[in-house]
């Protein structure tokens, strides 16, 4: 039975204000193919596209799973987990790559942000979720873990030292908690 | 050195800008070069990994040589001592998954880095190579596996936890392993940590209850950090509180642990423990109570994901508790207008579930404005759930059955629309009532109906249940417009209808005559097939006499067979000299199989065909018995049951045995296999003492002249009986042979044989065994048409049960009839329950059976039992059986 084992992600999406693939991870077999993906993903984007999910996290059914899912500017973040998933897990998962997207790309979060920091991104989403099982869920230390790698490169971050992407990163908590 | 990826065109700043805007797969596989160079560019490798990484996410594959070329040439980047580099080569590689032969390339890259003495190196690199290797490397690396496990940097020891729960599934004999050091990791104090370690000590420990059990103990006492690990916890515990309930009685084990985790200070923790303990086997009220009261709370919180977790559980809560959800209605009602369309329909749903009966008029307006602004899979829903609310308030059913019609008015897909059709039929077949203004309605649709399948299905229904209302003509008008308005489909159904009224309603004949005769001029040729079909049969020539018994059964009766079965046999029947027989097919209806019941407690869609079952293998039983000329001349088989074990598995030879009823014979079919390679079996015969089967005397038998090693064979033995009755009698078998010894290597065989005998398990042939499963489509229907005459009605007490549900199937078993109408399944936790059950007996005697279930607090089970059938003595027939049973 599902629901005795780990908790468990399906998918983790981020779509663009036309439902284009920004970046995507399927962790289970439930979309063999690239166009089941795709198609699950329009079904998604379709589904979704006219709420409004942008001060607080919305959560939808499709197709016997449950998505979580949360929009900012031209980007579209959407969780996958399975029908009997607890949907707060589900929920922390999507706002701990929300906010760590955030702390990335230092709140510029848009599309042309996001494609032009892609190798962040695609970081990001590897040190969330492991093969469906979630690794991390803290949004600080997610971004820390992949500022970290990025110090050398000379890519966006690349002025920061690992001790000011850390700043940041506390800086952006305090503010959250102050909200 | 700072060039973008692709150069931004200034004149068309408008246009959307990416920077991967016109990227091309052979481009970028040129660019790969790069990785080659012997002085690495590691920010420019970083940029064509990246845009590989994008091409693959994009949808773009690789061919074999293609992902081959990258993958050699990425494995160049080892060289490289930049970390970002490092970062991109570990994600490309996982995204490659290289096959067997290309991983060994990277494996001492990997375990170099395995041990390196950046910690994230070594994470990466475990959960990298852990991703691709293969059982043998794993024998390598596996110390240092262990080391990373009880490694001080979290990182580190969640990688190497986390790829151990994925290993688990291919290399289980290896993870297992480590135990200990995961078991350290437990007491981890990094929250995913734990978390992680927990997950994978459970499943090293899944099969074995004890320690399953002694791990939960041991934790729901100590302090467990992470709100994700307590999550787990729960979910082992209710694990654990679900095996030990079969065993234990009392005080529920665990119940304070699940308790207090309703009062945590993570939300998903809360949430977890109050679903689960709604999920709990045989809940009480008392049990419910404070996880109702957190859910109410979350209801009106600001989260829509809070909102929609609360509704949700609670939505499943009150199909079986409705009372301990009415507290929550005053919130509940106040999300019927929340934003979210999900929160709104499943808010409604419970409402409906829930609701007393003067309630429903005011939740029927708040409904109506609701419907307008949902979409269609939330519409059907909500209907689903009016049709259960009308079934229960049966006296609600005009406002309901006028919100139904309103509803069918409206724009709508095919699924929608048949909901509502389907659950308007159900009203009209449950609540007599509701029937006249129930089929006006369905009158009024079809006449604006887009669908043919639906047209269909009502004008099939309109002819079964219009004739019987006390106003048959002012259905005609309705019908006969089909007949001018539609397709060729529904002009045939109409013809077919406006037939049945004729032939049920006399004075309706002459009329229906004159409008069934322009049909003979239509220009489909089915309908005026028809059309004549219908003429000839049911009106002579235009004389208005009353219509034969015999034509109305052959027009309108119902096929009493299997729609599955009679399709096999068309399939089979060759075209010959013969002509199709239709008794010939086989009624018994075969159980189907799980998967098809998925869905406990849901009653078939109205209009849904009766139930039928996939081809049967009774086909290949008469087949084989056909074939045999001793039994040739016995006459048709009435029922063969299912295969009974005469030995217990994996003895020396194993029998089992399949009782095959005849008119007046009884066929046993031993079918037996021997599992001894040195053996060979010859003259192999079946013992039979039938000194406790007085009515029973042997006729035939037919042996076995050999049985070789691990081919069945099989041996029959016949019996007499008296024709028609039910005999009941127990047999003794012995298996009497001779054994010759065989050399498995050779398979020379010895000459000299042992004779040698084997006893068998008795064998009883028992009253069910004389009962068919039949189904019928209509219960209600077929239950009034057999009428009283032979009913018997009895109380039988069962004494203690496990629960109501074992009891039904008990009692379904021993009388060896078809649940109709899915009422086999009962609802989790309620006090009663009646099935339905229908069968015929030897002599093609109809059986239908109503059982009704109770039982009380400790457990006693009591069963009022009423049979109707066209026998009295199998009336009576059928009680014996409960009785003894």
């Amino acid at each position: 039975m599902v629901k005795d084992t780990c908790p468990s992600i399906k998918n983790i999406l981020l779509l663009d204000s036309e439902g284009k693939r920004v970046a995507v991870k399927y962790y289970s077999n439930d979309w063999p193919t690239n166009s089941a993906k795709e198609a699950f993903e329009k079904a998604v984007f379709t589904k979704t596209q006219k709420t409004n999910a942008r001060t607080e996290a919305e959560i939808a059914m499709l197709e016997g799973n449950v998505i979580v899912y949360k929009f900012v500017q031209d980007l579209h973040f959407f969780v996958t987990g399975g029908e009997d998933e607890n949907e707060l897990i589900l929920a922390t998962v999507l706002q701990g790559f929300f906010d760590a997207v955030g702390l990335l790309l230092r709140g510029n979060v848009d599309k042309k942000e996001a494609l032009e920091n892609l190798d962040l991104i695609l970081l990001c989403l590897d040190e969330i979720v492991d093969g469906g099982i979630i690794l991390e869920t803290d949004a600080n230390v997610i971004a820390g873990k992949v500022a970290s790698h990025s110090v050398d490169v000379g890519a966006p971050l690349s002025e920061q030292t690992i001790s000011q992407a850390l700043a940041t990163a506390r800086e952006h908590l305090t503010r959250s908690l102050l909200k | 050195m700072a060039q973008p990826l692709v150069k931004k065109d200034d004149d068309r700043d408008d246009e959307e800008y990416s920077p991967f805007l016109g990227i091309e797969k052979g481009a970028v596989l040129q660019e790969a070069r790069v990785f080659n160079d012997p002085q690495l560019d590691p920010r420019r490798c970083s940029q064509v990994i990246t845009k590989l990484l994008y091409l693959l996410n994009q949808g773009e594959t690789f061919t074999k040589i293609e992902a081959t070329e990258v993958f050699f040439a990425v494995t160049k980047l080892f060289q490289s001592r930049d970390i970002g580099l490092r970062r991109m080569v570990y994600l490309m590689i996982k995204e490659l998954s290289p096959s067997a032969d290309e991983v060994i390339i990277v494996t001492s890259s990997l375990m170099k880095d395995m041990t390196s003495k950046t910690d994230m190196y070594r994470a990466n690199a475990i959960r990298v190579l852990c991703r691709i290797t293969d059982g043998t490397l794993l024998t390598q690396i596996e110390r240092y596996l262990k080391q990373a496990i009880v490694d001080k940097n979290p990182v580190v020891a969640s990688a190497a936890l986390v790829s151990g729960i994925h290993l688990l599934e291919t290399t289980p004999e290896i993870v297992k392993r480590w135990s200990n050091e995961v078991q350290e990791a437990v007491q981890s104090r990094a929250a995913l940590v734990q978390f992680h370690a927990l997950a994978l000590l459970h499943q090293i420990r899944q099969n074995d209850r004890l320690a399953v059990s002694k791990l939960v103990t041991s934790l729901t006492r100590g302090t467990v950090r992470s709100p994700l690990a307590q999550c787990l916890l729960i979910r082992y515990t209710t694990q654990v509180i679900r095996e030990a309930a079969t065993t234990q009685t009392g005080d529920r084990p665990f119940y304070d642990f699940l308790e207090s985790c309703l009062r945590h200070k993570a939300e998903m923790v809360i949430f977890e423990a109050a679903r689960a303990i709604t999920e709990l086997n045989g809940v009480t009220n008392r049990e419910l109570t404070p996880a109702i009261t957190v859910l109410q709370l979350f209801l009106s919180s600001s989260k829509p994901v809070l909102r929609f977790a609360a509704v949700r559980t609670l939505n499943k809560v009150a199909m079986t508790h409705p009372m301990a959800v009415t507290n929550c209605n005053i919130d509940m009602e106040s999300l019927i207008s929340d934003q979210n369309r999900s929160i709104a329909t499943l808010a409604i749903t419970t409402l409906l579930k829930t609701g007393n009966e003067s309630s429903v008029d005011r939740l029927m307006k708040q409904i109506t404005n609701f419907m307008s602004d949902i979409a269609d899979e939330f519409k059907i829903v909500v209907v689903e759930a009016i049709r259960s609310l009308c079934l229960k308030f049966p006296l609600k059913y005009r406002s309901l059955m006028n919100f139904l019609s309103n509803i069918l008015r409206e724009e709508g897909g095919f699924e929608y629309k048949k909901a509502i059709v389907d659950s308007i039929v159900i009203l009209i077949r449950d609540i007599p009532d509701a029937k006249e203004n129930g089929l006006l309605h369905l009158c009024e649709f079809i006449e604006d109906c887009e669908f043919t399948y639906l047209s269909t299905q009502i004008l099939h229904f309109l002819g079964t249940e219009g004739p019987k209302t006390s106003d048959p003509s002012k259905y005609i008008r309705y019908i006969y417009n089909r007949v001018h308005l539609e397709n060729a489909t529904v002009r045939a159904a109409a013809v077919s209808t406006l037939a049945k009224f004729g032939a049920m309603v006399d004075a309706l004949k002459p009329r229906v005559f004159v409008l069934l005769r322009r049909c003979l001029y239509d220009g489909d040729d089915e309908v005026r097939d028809r059309a004549t079909l219908y003429l000839n049969t049911v009106g002579s020539d235009g004389e208005v006499i009353e219509t034969d018994k015999v034509v109305k059964d052959f027009l309108f009766g119902s096929l009493d067979i299997p729609l599955a079965n009679i399709e096999t046999s068309l399939k089979n029947y060759e075209p010959a000299e013969q002509p199709f027989d239709i008794n010939s097919v086989p009624k018994e209806v075969k159980t189907q199989p799980l998967a098809e019941k998925k869905a406990p407690g849901k009653k078939p869609a109205g209009l849904g065909a009766p139930p039928s079952g996939p081809p049967s293998t009774v086909d290949a039983y008469e087949k084989l018995l056909s074939s045999i000329p001793e039994f040739s001349d016995f006459g048709k088989l009435f029922k063969s049951s299912a295969p009974v074990e005469l030995t217990e598995a994996e003895t020396e030879y194993a029998v089992n045995v399949v009782k095959h009823i005849f008119d007046r014979h009884v066929v046993f079919q031993y079918n037996c296999t021997n599992t001894i390679p040195e053996q060979l079996l010859e003259n192999v015969t079946v013992i039979v003492d039938a000194s406790e089967a007085e009515e029973f005397a042997e006729v035939a038998s037919k042996p076995l002249r050999s049985l070789p090693y691990d081919s069945p064979g099989q041996i029959f033995g016949a019996f007499e009986k008296p024709e028609g009755v039910p005999a009941v009698g127990k047999f003794s078998n012995m298996l009497r042979f001779i054994v010759k010894e065989v050399d498995p290597t050779t398979g020379d065989v010895e000459d000299d044989g042992v004779e040698d005998e084997y006893q068998l398990e008795d064998l009883e042939v028992v009253a069910a065994d004389y009962v068919m499963k039949v189904g019928v489509s209509n219960f209600r229907n077929a239950w009034e048409s057999i009428g009283p005459d032979f009913e018997r009605v009895d109380e039988y007490g069962l004494g203690p049960r496990e629960s109501l549900a074992e009891a039904v199937s008990a009692v379904i078993s021993l009388l060896g009839m078809q649940p109709c109408e899915g009422t086999e399944v009962v609802a989790n936790n309620s006090r009663s329950h009646t099935c339905l059950l229908s069968g015929v007996f030897i002599g093609n005697v109809k059986v239908l059976v109503r059982l009704q279930f109770g039982i009380d607090g400790p457990k006693e089970v009591a069963m009022k039992l009423a049979v109707r059938s066209e026998d009295d003595n199998v009336s009576d027939m059928i009680h014996e059986i409960v009785a003894s049973g």
